[in-house]
C-alpha cells in the first residue's frame, strides 16, 4: 500500500519574488487497493511533482512515502528500483517510448528489466486498440498511439499501484472511455489506481477525488455513479 | 536486458557511426604511430647488428661523400676502392682483433631487377659479419659464382642471376634487415673479382688504384681487441692508412639515432596532440549524445532500472561502440602502415624494419583498448552527472 505523509517539495527559484517555491506542499494521500483516486487540478499546481513523489522518481523535501510502512526514500537506489520495477507502474505525462525498442518490446521492458518471465502483451494492446502496432517502431506511432503504449507497459507487468499522469491526454472520446475503463477494471482486480487528468469525466469513475491548487490537496466531490 | 545496449547501437546508425569514427581515429594515430616508430627502432637495432664492427675503414672519398653511410642507409649503390696494402697496414697495428675485406660493385640494371643492386664481395676466411647472418639461410660455404641475396632482390633460391652477363646461382636469401642492405648481393671475393673484371670489360670502369683487382679492397671491418680503447685504435688507423679514413660504427648509429629520435618525439607529440584533441571530442560527443538522450534514460529509471544499471547500459554501449570504432582504426592503420612501409621508409631515409607479428598484434590490442578505455571514460562523467538527477525532474522537462 502506498502512502504519503505530509510530503512537500520545495525548488530554489533563481527569479521570482520568493526565493524558494513549493509546487507541493503537505500533502497526505492513501492509495486504497481496489480503489480509483482521481487527482485534478489547474496547469502548474503540482500534480505532476506529487505523481513524481509517490512514484519514488523525485525526492520529497519535507515528508515521507511509505511502500507497506517501508519509507520508500531511505531504500538504497538499486532496492527502490526493484520496488518500483515490480510494484508501481508509472505513465508519465508527455512521450515516454524508448525509440529503439519497438511496442511490443516497449510494453514487455519492465520485466525485461529484471529478466522476468514476459507477460503476454498481445491482450494489452488489444484492448487499447493498438494490437496491430506491435512491431512498429515509436517514431512511426501518432501521439495518442504512443500513450496507449505506456499505459499498457504499466498494465502490463500487473504492478499494485498505478500512478497515471493525464493518460488520456492526447486521446479522442471514444479511447479516452475505453482507457478509463480499463483503469476501472485494474481496480476491481485489487489494484490502487491514481490518475491525474483534466478530464471531468474521470470523476464518474473515482472512489476518491481531490483537487490540487497552488500545491495544496483538498477532497473533492466524485460523481460516481 | 542484455541486448539493450547493442539494440541502441544498431537502430541508431548514423550516431553510432559517428562515434565510431571518432573512436577509430584515436586508434588509428596509436596504432600507426607507435607501429612506426617501432619500426625505425628495430631497422636501427638491426643496422647495428649488420655493421658487426666497431670500425670501418673507407676509402676518403666514400667517407666524404657519404656513400658509405646511404649504402646502409637507403640501398644506393656504392662503389669505391682503395689499395689493399691498407689491410696489412690495419692488421699490424696493435689492438686490432680482426679486419676483414669487402669489395663492393654496382651492378648496372641487371635483367633480374629493376635497380641497381649492390654485389659485396667478403672475404669468407677473414669475415666476422656476413657469415653468421648468411647462416642462418645458407648454412655451407659459398662456392664460386654462388651468391646470397637481400630480401628486396627478386630472385628465388637456386635461380640464375645475371650480373655483367656473368651467371651467379641463387643459393640463399636473407632475412629482412630494414636497411639498404636488403637490396645487396653477397657473394666471396674468388666471385667479386670475377664479376669487376667482367664489369672491366663491358667499360663499366671502376677507379682502381692498382692494376691488379686482387690489390684493391672497398671497406675494411675491424673489430678491436677487449681492453683496447676503440678510438685511440682509430686513431692509429687514421694514421697508418693512405687515402682510407676510420669510421666509428658507433658514430654512424647515433647519426642515425639522432634523427630517429627526431623523428620518434615528431611523432609522439602528434600522437599525443591527437590523443588529447580525441578525448576532448569525445567528451563534448558523449556528453551532448547522453543529455539529448537524457529522457530515453529517464523513462529507463520509471521502468525500473536501477542508477547503477542505467550507467552499466551507457558504459557498455560507449565500450562496446568504441571498441569497434577501435578495431576499425586499427584495421585502418594496418592497410596504410604495411603497403606504405617501403614509401615510409625512403621518405625518411631511415632504416626501417616491420616489428615481428606478435609486437604487431600486442600493439594493435593495446591500441583498441586504449580506444575503448578512452571511450568509456569520457561517457563515465556524463553518466555520472546523470546519475545525479531524479528522474522525475528529467521527466518533466520539455514533456
Ligand atoms: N525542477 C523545478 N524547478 C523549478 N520549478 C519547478 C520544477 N519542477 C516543477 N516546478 C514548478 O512547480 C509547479 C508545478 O509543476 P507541475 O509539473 O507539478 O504542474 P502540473 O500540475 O503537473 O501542471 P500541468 O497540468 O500543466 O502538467 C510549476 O509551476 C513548475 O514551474
Ligand atoms: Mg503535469
Amino acid at each position: 500500500m502506498l502512502k504519503a505523509e505530509n510530503v512537500g517539495k520545495m525548488y530554489f527559484r533563481k527569479s521570482g519574488q520568493a526565493n524558494y517555491f513549493y509546487p507541493v506542499r503537505d500533502v497526505s494521500l492513501t492509495l486504497t487497493p481496489g480503489a480509483v483516486t482521481v487527482l485534478t487540478g489547474r496547469s502548474g499546481s503540482g500534480k505532476t511533482t506529487l505523481l513524481h513523489l509517490l512514484a519514488g522518481l523525485l525526492t520529497p523535501s519535507e515528508g515521507k512515502v511509505y511502500w507497506d510502512g517501508t519509507d520508500l526514500y531511505s531504500l538504497p537506489d538499486a532496492a527502490l528500483s526493484r520496488l518500483r520495477n515490480e510494484k508501481i507502474g508509472v505513465i508519465p505525462q508527455g512521450r515516454s517510448a524508448v525509440d529503439t525498442l519497438t511496442v511490443l518490446e516497449n510494453v514487455q521492458l519492465p520485466a525485461a528489466l529484471y529478466r522476468r518471465r514476459m507477460p503476454d502483451a498481445a491482450p494489452w494492446l488489444a484492448s487499447l486498440g493498438i494490437g496491430h502496432l506491435a512491431q512498429a517502431r515509436p517514431a512511426e506511432l501518432s501521439g495518442g498511439e504512443l500513450r496507449r503504449v505506456a499505459i499498457a507497459r504499466a498494465l502490463a507487468s500487473e504492478p499494485e499501484v498505478i500512478l497515471a499522469d493525464e493518460p488520456t491526454g492526447d486521446l479522442d472520446d471514444e479511447n479516452t472511455e475505453r482507457v478509463l475503463r480499463i483503469f476501472r477494471q485494474a481496480a476491481q482486480a485489487g489494484k490502487a489506481v491514481f490518475l491525474v487528468t483534466h478530464e471531468l469525466d474521470a470523476l464518474r469513475y473515482a472512489d476518491f477525488a481531490y483537487r490540487m491548487e497552488n500545491g495544496c490537496m483538498t477532497p473533492c466531490e466524485t460523481q460516481m455513479k | 536486458m542484455k541486448s539493450l545496449p547493442v539494440k541502441n547501437l544498431i537502430r541508431k546508425p548514423g550516431r553510432t557511426a559517428a562515434l565510431m569514427l571518432l573512436t577509430a581515429f584515436l586508434a588509428l594515430a596509436v596504432f600507426g604511430g607507435s607501429l612506426v616508430v617501432l619500426s625505425l627502432r628495430q631497422g636501427l637495432n638491426s643496422l647495428e647488428a649488420r655493421l658487426g664492427a666497431d670500425i670501418i675503414v673507407v676509402p676518403s672519398e666514400a667517407q666524404s661523400k657519404v656513400s658509405f653511410q646511404n649504402m646502409f642507409l637507403q640501398g644506393t649503390t656504392g662503389a669505391f676502392y682503395m689499395d689493399a696494402e691498407n689491410l696489412k697496414r690495419v692488421r699490424e697495428i696493435e689492438g686490432v682483433e680482426k679486419a676483414a675485406p669487402q669489395i663492393f660493385l654496382a651492378s648496372l640494371k641487371a635483367d633480374c631487377c629493376s635497380v641497381k643492386i649492390q654485389v659485396i664481395g667478403f672475404d669468407p676466411q677473414a669475415d666476422f659479419t656476413v657469415q653468421p647472418w648468411i647462416a642462418q639461410s645458407y648454412a655451407r660455404e659459398l662456392g664460386e659464382m654462388d651468391v646470397v641475396v637481400g630480401c628486396k632482390v627478386e630472385a628465388g633460391v637456386g635461380e640464375i642471376l645475371r650480373i655483367y652477363d656473368q651467371r651467379c646461382k641463387v643459393v640463399g636469401r636473407l632475412a629482412a634487415t630494414g636497411t639498404g642492405l636488403d637490396t645487396a648481393v653477397y657473394c666471396n671475393l674468388d666471385t667479386i673479382r670475377l664479376l669487376l673484371q667482367a664489369a672491366e670489360e663491358k667499360g663499366v670502369s671502376h677507379k682502381v688504384t692498382s692494376d691488379s683487382a686482387a690489390d684493391q679492397v672497398s671497406a675494411i671491418y675491424v673489430k678491436v681487441k677487449v681492453g683496447y680503447d676503440v678510438g685511440r685504435v682509430n686513431t692509429a688507423i687514421q694514421g697508418h692508412t693512405r687515402k682510407a679514413s676510420a669510421v666509428r660504427t658507433r658514430s654512424m648509429i647515433t647519426d642515425v639515432s639522432d634523427s630517429l629520435a627526431g623523428i620518434s618525439r615528431t611523432v609522439t607529440g602528434l600522437i599525443g596532440a591527437v590523443w588529447v584533441l580525441a578525448f576532448l571530442i569525445l567528451l563534448i560527443a558523449f556528453a551532448m549524445i547522453i543529455r539529448e538522450r537524457r529522457r530515453e534514460f529517464a523513462v529507463l529509471r520509471l521502468a525500473g532500472m536501477s542508477r547503477r544499471m542505467l550507467s552499466g547500459l551507457i558504459l557498455r554501449e560507449t565500450a562496446l561502440c568504441s571498441l569497434l570504432g577501435g578495431v576499425l582504426g586499427v584495421c585502418a592503420a594496418a592497410l596504410l602502415a604495411f603497403p606504405f612501409a617501403t614509401l615510409i621508409e625512403t621518405a625518411l631515409g631511415l632504416p626501417y624494419l616491420t616489428p615481428d607479428l606478435r609486437t604487431v598484434a600486442l600493439l594493435a590490442a593495446a591500441a583498441v583498448a586504449a580506444a575503448g578505455i578512452v571511450g568509456s571514460l569520457a561517457s563515465a562523467g556524463a553518466a555520472w552527472r546523470l546519475s545525479r538527477v531524479d528522474p522525475g525532474t528529467i521527466l518533466r522537462e520539455g514533456a
